[in-house]
């Protein structure tokens, strides 16, 4: 099953290196998004219970994996429109690789994807917002386990949704609320990560954690009667 | 599928004795709920009359998230292990009604919110939650009418029914969790030294939306069950055609 999954990843890599979609296009529309945010929020603004920061740097977290979320929407289909295309879903099946292995490499490869593009993102989070860093270990638990959900969750989705011509406009309605809460853990954590205490932001770590294994979980067995009749 | 149902479903016919004893009872019920809630019952200390709603609001939001998509889930579980096409069709009509039972709340939530709070909208975690279960399963209802071989919907929708249920239940604990640890917890509906006549009329509201929701759930899956009856009859109907032209085709090739 791993080495299925390895398999899988690295084509994935490969493919995407060679197209340069990710690099040339989801990350440039993930800044962009970042800097729309400060429109959206004027950056002088601040309000008068909390004067010491900007109100764009107080919801740093939150616009930062908004950006991420709708980035990873882009790679999600990107993930599953080069198997869409020639008969590739087909061509995947025939090669007899574990279902299992397919989800968990197609996860693997968004997972590496995202990470790249969250270090870009977060970097120029704290470039434009300008939010300190005061638990970089919180910081670096969440990340992971919020990827790996985004990731596991959003490769079953798209899974179930390919192959379709509403494919693009389905994907967004099926993942959204369904990463609603881990938007949410992943704001509140980062928000402790940054301004403290870690303390608050420990149990949202867990709960994505939590997340992130039911639906590698899901995905795992779902993947097989998934991939199975269509 | 029973033999009576069949042979409505065959018939052309939603209803059924039972159906219309469910239906009449159904009736009867919400006029017994609106002479409770509205007239008998005593306006609530803190709430005075908008406390009515609940009587409404918290019934719908059971049925609606919890059974209607509870059915759901166990459809979609047992369509998982056998295949079953009744219970696809179930779980389906589930939903449907369950979507419409989740609005149903929110509308009612907001309407209570507006005296309550003073604005219709507050993030409060039952709210905010329900509307999310309420798009989770809007985006069931797209796959289920997603143009593609029905066998392949009916899977993909039963593996959607089973995690969106799974996924509603970690939205409300995850929001729930959020807003507690912001503020104090909501207004209770259900708290402690609630007046006889007020917990009556909960839960004659909660008998009576169950048995709506029974109701519908019949009607309309009896509904879906003929529209696959039709598709599965009109395949059939046009492989006879295509077979007795091909016999008329041969008929002639063999006269001349």
């Amino acid at each position: 099953m791993l080495r299925d999954a390895w398999l899988i990843a690295s084509k994935d890599l490969r493919v995407e290196w060679s197209s340069k979609v990710l690099t040339g296009q989801v990350l440039p529309f993930g800044v962009l998004v970042l800097i729309l945010f400060g429109f959206g929020i004027s950056p002088d603004r601040r309000v008068v219970e909390a004067p010491e920061r900007a109100v764009l740097e107080q919801v740093a977290p939150g616009l930062f994996w908004m950006a991420v979320l709708l980035s990873a929407l882009l790679a999600l289909g990107r993930s599953f429109a080069i198997e869409s295309v020639d008969g590739n879903l087909d061509a995947l099946k025939l090669t007899g690789l574990d279902p299992a292995g397919i989800f968990l490499g197609k996860g693997l490869a968004v997972w590496l994807e995202l990470v790249a593009l969250e270090v870009v993102l977060g970097a120029g989070a704290f470039l434009l917002y300008g939010a300190p860093l005061g638990h970089p270990g919180l910081l670096a638990v969440t990340v992971a386990a919020t990827t790996t959900s985004v990731a596991a969750a959003g490769t079953l989705y798209a899974a179930l949704a390919s192959g379709l011509r509403v494919r693009d406009t389905l994907v967004p309605l099926l993942v959204l609320p369904v990463l609603a809460p881990v938007l949410l853990g992943a704001t509140l954590a980062t928000e402790a990560a940054l301004f403290g205490p870690a303390g608050d932001g420990w149990p949202w770590a867990g709960f994505l954690g939590a997340f992130a294994l039911l639906y590698l979980g899901a995905g795992i067995l779902s993947f097989g009667p998934l991939l199975e009749e269509t | 599928m029973t033999q009576v149902e069949t042979a409505n479903a065959t018939r052309g016919a939603t209803s059924s004795k039972a159906t219309r004893m469910l239906g009449v009872l159904s009736a009867v019920g919400v006029a017994a709920l609106l002479l409770f809630g509205l007239i008998l019952s005593p306006p609530d200390v803190a709430q005075a009359d908008s406390v009515r709603l609940f009587y409404i609001h918290v019934p719908s939001a059971i049925v609606g998230l919890y059974l209607a998509f509870g059915v759901t889930c166990l459809g979609s579980i047992i369509h998982l292990r056998n295949g079953s096409v009744f219970w696809d069709l179930l779980a389906g009509a589930a939903a449907e009604i369950g979507v419409v039972f989740a609005g149903f709340t929110l509308v009612t939530g907001m309407l209570w919110g507006r005296p309550t709070w003073g604005v219709y909208w507050q993030w409060d975690p039952r709210l905010t939650s329900t509307s999310l279960s309420f798009l989770l399963f809007l985006g069931y209802l797209a796959v289920r009418r997603l143009d593609l071989d029905p066998a392949v919907r009916s899977k993909r929708a039963a593996i959607l029914g089973i995690i969106g249920f799974l996924n509603l239940i970690i939205v409300r604990q995850s929001v729930q969790w959020w807003r507690s640890l912001h503020q104090g917890s909501t207004l209770n509906p259900v708290d402690a030294q609630i007046d006889g006549l007020m917990l009556f009329s909960f839960f004659l509201g909660l008998i009576a939306l169950t048995s709506v929701f029974f109701w519908l759930l019949l009607h309309r899956f009896r509904v879906a069950w003929m529209e696959h009856q039709i598709e599965a009859a009109s395949v059939t109907t046009a492989l006879a055609a295509r077979r007795s032209e091909a016999a008329d085709y041969d008929g002639l090739a063999g006269n001349t």
